[in-house]
């Protein structure tokens, strides 16, 4: 089952308007993903170590989310210096490595987890409710805001389903195998789930026809942007100006 | 003019069919009068949800005529302004309540009606608390109990003040205590409304008619009291 388990909280992060993290954990992603200086790599992860500690999260699953990306981070590791063109640099055993790929596996370590941090502590400190309605106020295409909503509340509709049938086949005796039956019973659940998703988008269509639905969305949310908002917005766009700064200034240091 | 005409809604000669399967509606005569509450049962199949369905304009019918509040029903159009005064309770909560909040969905349709944002959250609220929902605005949806589910979607469409209510199967599998507080919900209304349910017992006390549909028909009409007297 799918949680908000990050969404509940007090801390300064969770209290900030959910605008501003929207906005700055978006230019923070883009800034990062741009840069190639490593100074400004680092100074990038140090932010975001800084911002998961102020989110006062549990460390534990912070560190539990990160495992799955650094799994991949690893992958490339090992596959990137050996596959890198130009060739080798130098040779470890028979196998040859290059430079450059380990330099960009690194670099992409870094970024991937700064950007994932940086999201942790200030997106996943929010319900998707809000931050739908957070995009909303952003002017972000109403269509896809209530394309977001709509999805995440029909996830649990679909996993119960889902569970449904799946139990329905389990107590009539199914023990998945490698078989042409077990193949043929999953592709039939999946094939149901699929039919019965789009029978109950027509139903939710059709109740949303009678509640007087034009095709259009009204949001009833309003959000204020407080001083400490205001404070914190200067500080961020400080930081971004100076990670900004440190990559346009600084020749890279490899 | 609503006013004046007693009868709310009237069908003539409805027919209908879905593809691939037989008649579903079979020169379907049925009236519903001011002040009427009316329980509908029948067979599974029998065509009481696709009655239902062609009230609100969801499904078209094949011949016959639907008057609602004295006015002929041509097409989408008129369907569109009728559903203002028509509420319609789906009998699974799941495909009424989409928004992410319970305020969010209450307020749903007032907005549609042309609402300011502030005037349909208060008189979400004032609904809230009324079906002793107080407390709930910022309830997920789907973290909501069943019988939770149900009365919520029963206050997104009566926020919108219907003159006819619908219900189809509103207390299929929900607990005694929720049925309860249904019922007592049903009866505070002054409205027309037509229910469908199984359950005799249910319709004899909030119905004051029910009629027994068969083979897309409306076979029996009688008065509630005779159920009562029975349960």
């Amino acid at each position: 089952m799918l949680s908000e388990a990050f969404a509940q909280g007090k801390s300064i992060l969770h209290r900030l308007d959910p605008r501003l993290r929207i906005v700055f954990a978006t230019l923070f992603s883009f800034l990062l993903a741009v840069s190639m200086g490593f100074p400004t790599l680092l100074a990038g992860l140090t932010l975001s170590v800084i911002l998961v500690l102020t989110s006062g999260l549990p460390l534990k699953d912070v560190a539990k989310r990160l495992t799955t990306i650094n799994i991949f981070n690893i992958l490339l590791f090992l596959v990137l210096p050996i596959t890198f063109a130009p060739p080798p640099a130098f040779l470890l055993g028979p196998v040859a490595c290059s430079r450059e790929g380990l330099l960009l596996a690194a670099r992409i370590t870094l970024k991937s987890n700064a950007i994932l941090m940086v999201f942790i502590a200030l997106i996943a400190t929010m319900s998707i409710a809000t931050l739908g309605h957070g995009l909303n106020r952003l002017r972000m295409p109403r269509k896809i805001v209530y394309l977001l909503l709509i999805a995440y509340r029909y996830v649990f509709v679909l996993e119960q389903e889902y569970q449904r049938l799946s139990t329905a086949i389990r107590v009539r005796g199914f023990v998945p195998g490698t078989n042409l039956h077990t193949y043929k019973t999953y592709a039939y659940l999946f094939g149901m789930l699929l039919v019965r998703a789009l029978a109950r988008a027509e139903r939710v269509y059709q109740s949303m026809l009678c509640r007087g639905f034009k095709g259009k969305f009204y949001c009833i949310h309003q959000f204020s942007f407080s001083s400490t908002d205001r404070i914190w917005a200067g500080y961020l766009l400080l930081t971004l100006i100076l990670l900004g700064g440190m990559e346009w200034l600084m020749p890279t240091l490899f | 003019m609503a006013d004046a005409d007693p009868i709310l809604i009237d069908l003539k000669d409805i027919c209908f069919s879905y593809p691939g399967r037989g008649r579903v509606l079979n020169n379907l005569n049925f009236c519903l009068g001011k002040e009427q509450r009316l329980g509908l049962i029948g067979p599974n199949g029998c065509g009481k949800s696709t009655l239902m369905h062609l009230l609100m304009g969801l499904n078209k019918p094949e011949s016959g005529t639907i008057r609602i509040l004295g006015k002929t029903m041509h097409g989408e159009t008129d369907f569109r302004k009728a559903r203002r005064q028509l509420g319609f309770v789906f009998q699974n909560a799941d495909d009424q309540l989409f928004s992410p909040t319970v305020i969010e969905d209450v307020a749903f349709g007032l907005l549609n009606m042309g609402k300011s944002p502030q005037e349909a959250v208060a008189l979400s609220r004032k609904m809230l608390e009324s079906l002793n929902l107080s407390g709930f605005e910022n309830r997920i949806t789907y973290q909501l109990s069943g019988g939770e589910k149900k009365l919520v979607s029963l206050a997104t469409v009566l926020v919108m003040e219907p003159q006819v209510l619908l219900l189809d199967e509103p207390t299929t599998g929900l607990d005694e205590r929720t049925v309860e507080r249904i019922i007592r919900v049903l009866n505070d209304l002054d409205i027309a409304y037509v229910v469908v349910s199984h359950e005799f017992d249910f319709l004899a006390r909030t119905t004051t008619d029910i009629y027994a549909m068969k083979n897309g028909q409306i076979e029996y009409r009688c008065g509630s009291d005779q159920f009562r007297a029975a349960s």
